[in-house]
C-alpha cells in the first residue's frame, strides 16, 4: 500500500517533468496541440479589398463567403456587371485598364489576389497591375478610378479619389511591417 | 446632368443594399461573420524586405478601439488560412494554416492541403509557433524556423479610407469626396497574423493567386 503511493508519486513526478520538458521545447521544436484538428464551419473569405462590400448584394453576402473561387465567375460575373452598370447609371464603357464591363467584372468576380513571385508587388502603380498588395497601396483610389474614372481614369473627378492617400501610422521597413496598435 | 444621374444611381444602389452598408475593405461584410472572430478585414501579400520572400498578412476582428484591443484575443476555435494557387485554376495547391492555442499562434505550411475547399484539417506539425504579442508590448514578438518568420497580435489597421464621406455621397448629402479626406479607420486596430515565407517554397512559375479564409471547429 505504502509502496503503491510511492509509485504513484513517482509517476506523477515523471509526468510533471515530461510535461515541463515538452513545454520548454516549444520554442525550438514545436510539439503540436492542433495536428489533425478539423475546422469545417466556413467563416469569411477574401481575395481583393472591397469586392464583397462593393459588388455583392445583401442577399448574397453570406453565400459569397462560402463560394470557392473556382466557381465564383459562373455564380457572380453577371451580377457584378449589373452592379457596375448601376453605379455608372448604365454608362460604363471601358476603364483605364481598357477593360469593358464584362471583362472587368470577369476579373473581379473571381475574388483572388494575384501576386507576382518575381519583381515588384503592388495593387496598381500606374505600370504594374495587380501584382500583389502592399500595406500602403491606395486600393480605394485604384478601385474608384476603375469603377468611376471612365476610359481615361479621369472622369467624375470628385468620385475617383477619397483624398486619403496613406495610413494613419507609418509602416516599418522590417518584419512584421505593420504599425503597433493604438 | 451626367453627374446627377450618377449620384441618383449611387443612391438607388445604396437603397437597394440598405441595412447600413459599410464599404470598408472586408470589415463586417456579411451577417454570418460580423462581430465574430472569423470576420476578416484585409489580405495583403507583398515582397519582403528580403526580396527572396513573400509576406502574407491576414487581419481579422476590425474596427477595434484601443480599449477594446486591450482584451482582444485570437480564438482557439478559428483557423486563419491562406490559400495559394500556383497553377492558375483557382484551386488551392498549397495552404498556410494559422491556429491559435494556449497563447501561441501555430503556423503550418506552406503545405498541400488534405482537401481543397471550405473545410480544413490541420496539416502535420507546426513549422513555427510564435507567442502572441501582448497589447502593451513595446516590441513585437517574432519567431522563425526553416526560413519562415511569424508574428501574431494586435496591430494598427493598415487600411485607410474616408468611409464617412462615402456614406454622405451614397446618402445624397454630398456630391463627391473632399480634399483632404478623413481616414475613418484612424485610431482603430485589428488582430493580425504575419507570415514571411521563402518564395522557393511556393512552387511558383511567376505568379500565384491567394485568398484568405477563416473557419471554425464544429
Amino acid at each position: 500500500m505504502k509502496r503503491n503511493v510511492y509509485i504513484s508519486i513517482g509517476v506523477c513526478t515523471l509526468i510533471f517533468v515530461l510535461g515541463a520538458c515538452e513545454t520548454n521545447s516549444y520554442d525550438t521544436n514545436p510539439t503540436d496541440p492542433n495536428t489533425g484538428a478539423v475546422f469545417a464551419v466556413s467563416g469569411d473569405q477574401v481575395g481583393r479589398p472591397g469586392i464583397a462590400t462593393v459588388f455583392v448584394g445583401t442577399a448574397d453576402k453570406d453565400n459569397f463567403n462560402v463560394t470557392i473561387p473556382s466557381v465564383m465567375n459562373a455564380a457572380y460575373q453577371t451580377k457584378f456587371e449589373a452592379q457596375l452598370q448601376a453605379y455608372n447609371s448604365g454608362g460604363f464603357t471601358t476603364n483605364a485598364l481598357t477593360l469593358d464591363a464584362a471583362a472587368f467584372t470577369g476579373v473581379l468576380a473571381t475574388d483572388v489576389l494575384g501576386v507576382k513571385t518575381t519583381g515588384k508587388t503592388t495593387y496598381y502603380d500606374g505600370t504594374n497591375v495587380l501584382t500583389g498588395r502592399t500595406l500602403d497601396d491606395d486600393v480605394i483610389d485604384v478601385s474608384l478610378i476603375l469603377i468611376f474614372g471612365g476610359p481615361t481614369g479621369a472622369s467624375n473627378p470628385t468620385l475617383i479619389s477619397d483624398n486619403v492617400d496613406s495610413n494613419d501610422k507609418a509602416f516599418s521597413a522590417s518584419f512584421p511591417y505593420e504599425a503597433a496598435p493604438w | 446632368m451626367k453627374k446627377t444621374k450618377l449620384i441618383v444611381a449611387i443612391v438607388s444602389v445604396a437603397l437597394i443594399l440598405s441595412g447600413g452598408i459599410l464599404w470598408a475593405s472586408d470589415h463586417a461584410d456579411a451577417p454570418n461573420v460580423k462581430t465574430k472572430s472569423t470576420d476578416i478585414t484585409d489580405l495583403y501579400v507583398f515582397q519582403g524586405a528580403d526580396v527572396n520572400n513573400l509576406v502574407f498578412v491576414g487581419n481579422v476582428q476590425g474596427l477595434m478601439s484601443p480599449v477594446t484591443t486591450q482584451t482582444a484575443a485570437f480564438d482557439e476555435n478559428t483557423m486563419i488560412e491562406f490559400k495559394i494557387d500556383n497553377s492558375g485554376d483557382h484551386v488551392e495547391d498549397l495552404v498556410i494554416q494559422c491556429v491559435y492555442k494556449g497563447g501561441k499562434m501555430y503556423i503550418y505550411g506552406p503545405v498541400k492541403p488534405g482537401t481543397t475547399g471550405l473545410s480544413s484539417t490541420v496539416m502535420g506539425t507546426a513549422i513555427v509557433a510564435v507567442a502572441v504579442t501582448p497589447y502593451t508590448a513595446t516590441t513585437p514578438i517574432i519567431a522563425s524556423a526553416y526560413g519562415i518568420t511569424a508574428f501574431a497580435g494586435p496591430r494598427d489597421d493598415p487600411f485607410f479610407f474616408d468611409l464617412d464621406q462615402f456614406h454622405k455621397i451614397t446618402g445624397g448629402t454630398a456630391t463627391g469626396f473632399v480634399d483632404p479626406g478623413t481616414d475613418t479607420f484612424k485610431g482603430t486596430n485589428v488582430m493580425s497574423v504575419v507570415v514571411e515565407v521563402p518564395k522557393s517554397l511556393l512552387n511558383s512559375t511567376g505568379k500565384i493567386d491567394v485568398w484568405l479564409q477563416t473557419k471554425q471547429k464544429v
